[in-house]
């Protein structure tokens, strides 16, 4: 019996590396050499005929001149591209208030507050998740026309109508929060949910005031669910060129993604989209380690 | 068993409980949070309801109403099913998401099934690999995959092949997620058990695990679908050239050079397609729940 256990065992063991073989084949191939490519062509020193950079296979023959320029021209404030970056953190930051402001609200509601309904507001919230994301932006080019909807109800209040489609910054954070709260509102939901009510029911009873069981209770039990909602709205949208596009198609109001879009797939200068891709990566890498940790940490709390 | 139920039964059973002032009761219905939630929900539905409603307009514009009509999805001239290339992008669109279904379907489940049965250092890392493309921006990955297929893969061409390896890359990583979860919940005990009665391991996983994993296998690939349907960035890096436009990369290039209700249309049967795909992994994960008090969608919310 011990050795047919052990038998059993072995091939056991060699089973489950065979069974996640070809997926992890798959990502080294299709995920962890593509982001070598990405660094293969940022630090190319050579070009084709047709201007193209020639990518640097070899780390030995790396050239790090138009990743230093990409870098000191993102950061620097006289560089080329240091008001694009600055425009983007602004937008983000803007947007990501929005996200607070309408998410927490919401997800603290459906979470704790829904009731009966609850099933209902989840189902409603979940939603837009699932609606694909360019056609809930062309709903808002409809309703945001010269002679749309907005217009026509802003004109019922006595308001002249507005051009809202033609590089207005006001628009594209609107826009981005609009596009992104749905997936800001489902991590925080989700954490919210996990809070101990008796807690919040103890506060209570002891006579705390709901702000002050919000501002010392729940908001500190949150933060972590309220961290993780803000890098999962961030990472995407640094990163976002579409909404830009559509909602305002202004090189005023160009973001860091429209700037990458353009150089890669636009024109010949492909390493500096490369390394303009490499530097987004470096700034958000930070936010994606923290994210790791985070979850990591709340799943080894959550199997405790 | 929530707050709200306990406040009503406090309020039916003891009516002569002392009057507090409305904004000092802790218990009191959450009448503003209800409020905010509502008006969330119109405004992140709405406007795409209003977008829906003009692809069944009877006449060219977008943005006013001119009575109710089917012309712009099939049969007239300048409808989805008449234009070559609002017809194309759907065949393609639907191709490919049946494509990546078949692709990366099985490559996630062999990949889940390994990573959570097998437990060495090696398959810590290739986890780790596997959750990356989750937390990483679709600009990162969309160039990344474009950059490796322009200069390193070159057999494969940027087209629906391309694509097909980009979808399949970024989807991988969801099949893993929905179906660990479920193997954590099974446990290992029903193949300890048939295997003590003499199956194999490769029996024990035919005849006992892939039946329990069905519902989490149906629903990750419905979800696969959808996810392949709504993609917008990684493929626009890759569709190469206009005859391989999926429906959002159609939608991205038209909506704003003065297009027709036929646009609405084209989003409308996209919205229709991916909800079928959801409303069936939906009764997949119900399934999969019976008799545990987790409802499907807070499984659904619990991914975010």
């Amino acid at each position: 019996m011990p050795d047919e256990a052990s038998g059993q065992d072995r091939t056991t063991r060699r089973l489950w590396p065979a069974l996640a073989l070809p997926g992890t084949f798959w990502l080294i191939a299709l995920f962890v050499v593509p982001f070598y490519a990405v660094m293969a062509v940022a630090f190319s020193g050579r070009i084709n005929i047709f201007n193209e950079p020639i990518p640097a296979w070899n780390p030995l023959n790396w050239e790090f001149t138009t990743f230093t320029t990409a870098v000191t021209d993102s950061f620097t404030p006289s560089g080329v591209y240091h008001e694009v970056w600055v425009r983007t953190a602004i937008y983000l930051f803007w947007a990501l208030v929005i996200c607070v402001a309408i998410g927490y609200p919401v997800a603290y509601y459906a979470a704790r507050m829904a009731g009966k309904q609850r099933g209902l507001v989840l189902a409603l919230i979940l939603a837009p998740w699932w609606i694909n994301y360019i056609t809930r932006m062309l709903a808002w080019v409809n309703l945001l026309q010269d002679d749309g909807y907005v217009n026509k109800a802003l004109g019922l209040f006595g308001i002249p109508a507005h051009s809202w489609l033609s590089g207005s910054s006001f628009t594209v954070v609107w826009a981005l929060a609009y596009g992104y709260v749905p997936f800001f509102i489902i991590p925080l939901f989700a954490s919210l949910d996990r809070i101990d009510g008796r807690l919040l029911e103890a506060s209570r009873d002891l006579g705390v005031g709901s702000v002050r069981t919000f501002l010392q209770v729940t908001l500190p039990l949150s933060r972590m669910g309220l961290i993780t909602a803000l890098v999962i709205t961030a990472l995407p949208m640094a990163g976002d060129y579409y909404t830009n596009t559509i909602v305002s198609g202004s090189p005023n109001t160009n973001m860091v993604g429209n700037q990458i879009e353009l150089f890669l797939l636009e024109g010949p200068q492909k390493n500096i989209g490369a390394s303009l891709v490499l530097v987004l990566s470096l700034v958000l890498m930070f936010f994606m380690f923290y994210y790791l940790i985070l979850t990591q940490r709340a799943s080894r709390e959550a199997t405790r | 068993m929530t707050v709200t139920e306990r406040a009503s039964v406090g309020k039916t059973a003891v009516p002569t409980r002392r009057r507090v002032l409305p904004w000092r009761n802790p218990w009191r219905r959450p009448y503003m949070l209800a409020t905010i939630t509502w008006i969330y929900i119109l405004w992140s539905l709405v406007p795409v309801l209003v977008a829906v409603q003009f692809s069944f307009n009877d006449g060219r514009s977008r943005s006013t109403w001119q009575g109710f009509s089917h012309q712009w999805y099939c049969c007239s001239e300048g409808s989805v099913f008449e234009d070559p290339s609002m017809f194309a992008s759907l065949r393609n669109s639907l191709i490919l998401g049946i494509a990546t279904v078949i692709v990366a379907t099985p490559l996630g489940v062999a990949l889940a099934m390994g990573l959570t049965r097998w437990r060495s250092r090696a398959s810590t890392v290739a986890n780790g690999i596997a959750l990356v493309p989750l937390v990483t921006p679709e600009i990162v990955v969309g160039s990344a995959l474009y950059l490796v297929v322009v200069n390193l893969y070159q057999f494969v061409p940027l087209g629906r092949p391309a694509m097909l390896l980009g979808h399949v890359t970024f989807t991988v990583s969801y099949v893993l997620v929905i179906v660990r979860s479920r193997l954590l919940s099974i446990g290992g005990e029903y193949e300890e058990a048939a295997r003590d009665l003499g199956a194999n391991s490769l029996q024990a996983i035919r005849t006992i695990l892939l039946p329990l994993l069905m519902p989490a296998v149906f629903a990750s690939a419905m979800i696969v679908f959808a996810t392949s349907l709504d993609d917008f960035v990684v493929s626009q890096f890759l569709f190469g050239s206009a005859e391989n436009a999926t429906v959002p990369i159609l939608l991205y290039n038209a909506v704003r050079a003065s297009p027709t209700p036929a646009l609405n249309a084209l989003a409308s049967i996209l919205l229709a397609g991916t909800f079928l795909a959801l409303v069936l992994a939906y009764l997949g994960l119900r399934v999969r729940r019976r008799g545990g008090d987790e409802s499907a969608l807070e499984t659904l919310a619990d991914w975010g």
